[in-house]
């Protein structure tokens, strides 16, 4: 069991914990994630390492209630335990050779960016932040960002906070007065990762996307995490859990990859309800 | 007595209602049918049987215990050379291996060892009350990746040994293959978990949600003191076609697959894990792992289509599975191959919810052809032969092989061009003081193959050990 040391409230649909798996901690670099259940019947949910403290023996997740395993983490409180929690899994992020970097994250996947942005500045790395949010309410970490970047824009697709639009908007903006980038990172929507690839292509700048498909074992045994990259015009299977979660941009089929990840859109919004059984008939 | 030319049947839950739940299919002899098969056995003095058994279990002399009612001392002589018997009692493929050799096959039907080895186990399950004893401590630490049937074996075989043994799995439950693979309707999983209280008794340690290679190194664990390492990680690396449509939605690996319904208990409407139910399965593929993926689809109330390339007489799934397979319904779709999976695509309106989804597999009819390097008679399609299977679901179950993951962290060590770690007799690695076996070694195998690497390494660990 892996206690729950700390929980904070980010927003109202985004909650921070610290759990207790000093093993987890000790290992746990930047882009790497974990594998949780809430308890004996929960469903196996991956979250990415926000942080940790080998010296405590914990490390840090940041999740959004979507639906129903991070709803029961969410009414879990301080003291608790998880059943499970298993890691670091997959590849950390690649920074080796990276002097200037711009870091683009979109909703929670800011948190998944956070500790990467992080990292980049512990290295000494420019590190330049665009972090974008539907609305002033659901903006997470702005601190965190500003407290490791050497530019932060805060966007809002409403104009509630910070500027008004798209993440794409400031990047164009950047790319076309000439910063040089030796490397873009965009952690999100898969629909924003796709269009932040596309802002780049024309100025030849390089981008790793963070891909977060569906995961059951985050091992490499189970394949239902695969997704497709296009190297030389033929298509590539990989296993995002263990050959990523990052990704080469231009090689990623985000179409592919966004029809699967609503493979059990169906089933989740019943599992809400609870009457997945409907489902049979309705699936087809 | 006239001897029975037919084994003793084996009750079965009948076919229609089985194929609606999820307990065990094959209910085990009764001790007096088990006395009656028992008594077939003509205790041959060169004992043919043994030879087919990979770990050499003494048949003819267990056999002998079950005539005389002594059911404890029978399990005793099994316990010597296996550690599972009301696991390999079950899943054991026993007409390629220990009954194949019974002399009494060639002119009857060979004695059910199986299903005696299974009545033994079960009936100590039932019976035996004490606790194995803790032995005393010998002071030498080993660990153990992977907790399948090698891994705990070569566990439990050191344990008893005096042995601080630490077992290190990377998902929530002990039991490999045992607990994510095959399903609790051919092997319940109390079993299993039965087996593992057992080594908890004898004082093994047990670290889920550990995985060797990212949580820890296989370098740390000498580290951290262990004087030894076994590596049984099995070959959990799903195989896809590389087919057009793989990536549609509704296509899974048999892992997956499986691992849904068994280890997240996604069969349980209680559950949070999502799985596909219902409509028509597809099942690529024709060994075990086929045969259990599309009986579980059938049990989540699929109508289920095996699809594979050569005839019914190559599928290499065990006899008795495909026969239950049969019975309960499931088709049979031979000399068949799956050139492509079909999806829904709607031209006119991109948010359609039903795009991306299967609708189908196409299929070319083939024949056998000249035999492959193995003596299989390799399959040839048949020219214009093309159809199109229509499908709500496609289980592609065609092989699985090694994991890198270990491989890759750890340096030294030796694998072979299908990703196998290079061992000796002994199942000595590369490496000094690293061993493995089962089918991290081999690819995918048995259960007792796997068992028999375990027991192998075990003894080898404690020689090396003990010098
Ligand atoms: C490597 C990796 C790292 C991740 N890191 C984080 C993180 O740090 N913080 C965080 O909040 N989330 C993260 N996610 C996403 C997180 O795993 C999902 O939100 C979670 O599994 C949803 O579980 P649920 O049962 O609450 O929701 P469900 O009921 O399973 O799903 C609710 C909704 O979320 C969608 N969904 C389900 N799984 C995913 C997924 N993997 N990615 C995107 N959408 C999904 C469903 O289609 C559905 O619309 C990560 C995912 C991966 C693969
Ligand atoms: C669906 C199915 C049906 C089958 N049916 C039969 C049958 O009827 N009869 C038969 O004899 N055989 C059958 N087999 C084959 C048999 O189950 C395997 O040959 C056997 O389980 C192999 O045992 P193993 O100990 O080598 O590995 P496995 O049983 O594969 O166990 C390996 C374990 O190691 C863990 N692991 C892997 N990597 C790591 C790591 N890096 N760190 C920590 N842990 C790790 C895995 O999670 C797993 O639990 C079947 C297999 C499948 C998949
Ligand atoms: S372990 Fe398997 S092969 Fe050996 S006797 Fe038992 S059933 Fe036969
Ligand atoms: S070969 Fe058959 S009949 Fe002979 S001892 Fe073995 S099980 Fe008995
Ligand atoms: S999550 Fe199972 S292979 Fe990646």
């Amino acid at each position: 069991m892996y206690k729950i040391v700390r929980k904070k409230v980010l927003n109202p649909t985004v909650t921070q914990m610290e759990i207790l798996a000093p093993l987890v901690a000790k290992k746990a670099k930047p882009g790497q994630f974990i594998i949780l259940r809430t308890d004996e019947d929960g469903e196996r949910i991956p979250l990415t390492v926000a942080g940790t403290d080998p010296e405590e023996g914990t490390v840090k997740i940041i999740f959004q209630v979507v639906g129903g395993t991070t709803e029961k983490l969410n009414h879990m409180n301080q003291g608790d335990s998880l059943q499970d929690f298993v890691g670091p899994l997959g590849r950390p992020t690649e920074t080796e050779g990276i002097k200037k970097v711009c870091i683009v994250g979109g909703g929670v996947g800011c948190a998944i960016a956070m500790p990467v942005a992080q990292e980049f500045h512990r290295l000494g790395a420019d590190v330049t932040s665009i972090i974008g949010f539907r609305s002033k309410d659901l903006l997470i970490l702005e601190d965190e960002f500003r407290a490791c970047s050497n530019k932060l824009v805060v966007m809002s697709d409403d104009g509630s906070y910070g500027r008004h639009g798209n993440v794409t908007v400031p990047l164009k903006e950047m790319l076309e007065a000439g910063e040089k980038f030796d490397l873009i990172i965009t952690i999100g929507p898969l629909i924003m990762m796709k269009f932040v690839t596309l802002t780049a292509k024309p100025f030849g700048v390089p981008v790793t996307v963070s891909m977060n498909p569906i995961m059951i074992d985050g091992t490499g045994m189970c394949g239902g995490c695969r997704l497709t990259l296009i190297k030389d015009g033929k298509p590539v299977t990989k296993f995002a859990c263990v050959d990523g979660p990052d990704f080469n941009g231009y090689e990623v089929d985000f179409d592919e990859a966004m029809s699967r990840s609503r493979m059990y859109f169906g089933f989740e919004r019943k599992s809400h309800e609870s009457i997945c059984n409907l489902y049979k008939q309705e699936a087809r | 007595m006239a001897l029975d030319p037919k084994k003793h049947e084996m009750p079965v839950q009948d076919a229609v209602v089985r194929g609606k739940n999820f307990d065990e299919v094959a209910l085990g002899y009764t001790k007096e049918v088990a006395i009656a098969e028992a008594q077939r056995c003509l205790n041959c003095k060169n004992r043919p049987c043994v030879s087919g058994c990979p770990v050499n279990i003494s048949i003819p002399e267990f056999i002998a215990e079950i005539k005389k009612g002594e059911f404890e001392e029978a399990y005793r002589i099994i316990n010597k050379t296996s550690s599972l018997p009301a696991v390999c009692g079950r899943v054991c493929p026993q007409e390629t291996q220990c009954e194949s050799k019974c002399t009494l096959g060639i002119k009857y039907e060979s004695v059910g060892i199986g299903r005696l080895e299974r009545f033994v186990a079960d009936w100590h399950n039932e019976h035996a009350t004490e606790k194995p004893a803790k032995p005393a401590p010998n002071g030498h630490k080993v660990a153990i990746v992977g907790s399948g049937p090698s891994g705990l074996t070569c566990a439990g075989d050191l344990a008893k040994k005096g042995y601080a043994v630490t077992v290190y799995e990377a998902l929530h439950t002990a039991g490999g293959v045992l607990v994510y693979g095959i399903p609790e309707f051919r092997l319940p999983k109390k079993i299993v978990a039965k087996e593992v209280q057992t080594l908890k008794d004898l004082g093994v340690d047990f670290q889920e949600n550990v995985v060797i290679g990212k949580t820890l190194t296989i370098d740390e664990l000498f580290e951290m003191g262990n004087e030894a390492v076994f590596v049984g990680s099995g070959a959990g690396l799903p195989r896809f076609q590389g087919i057009p449509g793989e990536s549609l939605k509704g296509v899974y690996s048999a892992n997956e697959f499986l691992t849904r319904s068994n280890l997240m208990k996604a069969y349980r409407d209680v559950n949070d894990t999502p799985i596909m139910k219902g409509g028509k399965v597809i099942v690529s593929g024709g060994g075990n792992v086929a045969m259990d993926a599309a009986r579980t689809a059938l049990r989540l109330g699929a109508e289920v289509h095996i699809v594979y390339r050569r005839s019914m007489a190559e599928l290499p799934a065990r006899k008795e599975e495909v026969e239950h397979a049969e019975e309960e319904g499931i088709h049979f779709d031979i000399l068949t191959d799956i050139k492509e999976i079909l999806g829904f695509h709607n031209p006119d309106d991109p948010r359609d919810e039903r795009n991306g989804f299967v609708t189908g597999v196409r299929c070319v009819k083939t024949q056998l052809g000249e035999p492959d390097e193995k003596g299989r008679r390799r399959p040839v399609d048949i020219p214009g032969s093309d159809f199109v299977l229509e499908a709500d679901t496609v289980v592609i179950a065609i092989g699985t092989s090694p994991n890198p993951l270990i491989k890759d962290t750890t340096p030294g060590l030796e694998i072979n061009s299908h990703g196998g770690i290079i061992v000796n007799e002994d199942g000595l690695t590369s490496r000094k003081g690293i061993y493995a076996g089962g089918d991290a070694v081999t690819g995918a195998a048995t259960v007792i193959s796997a068992m028999g690497a375990g027991k192998t390494a075990a003894a080898a660990i404690d020689e090396y050990l003990s010098k």
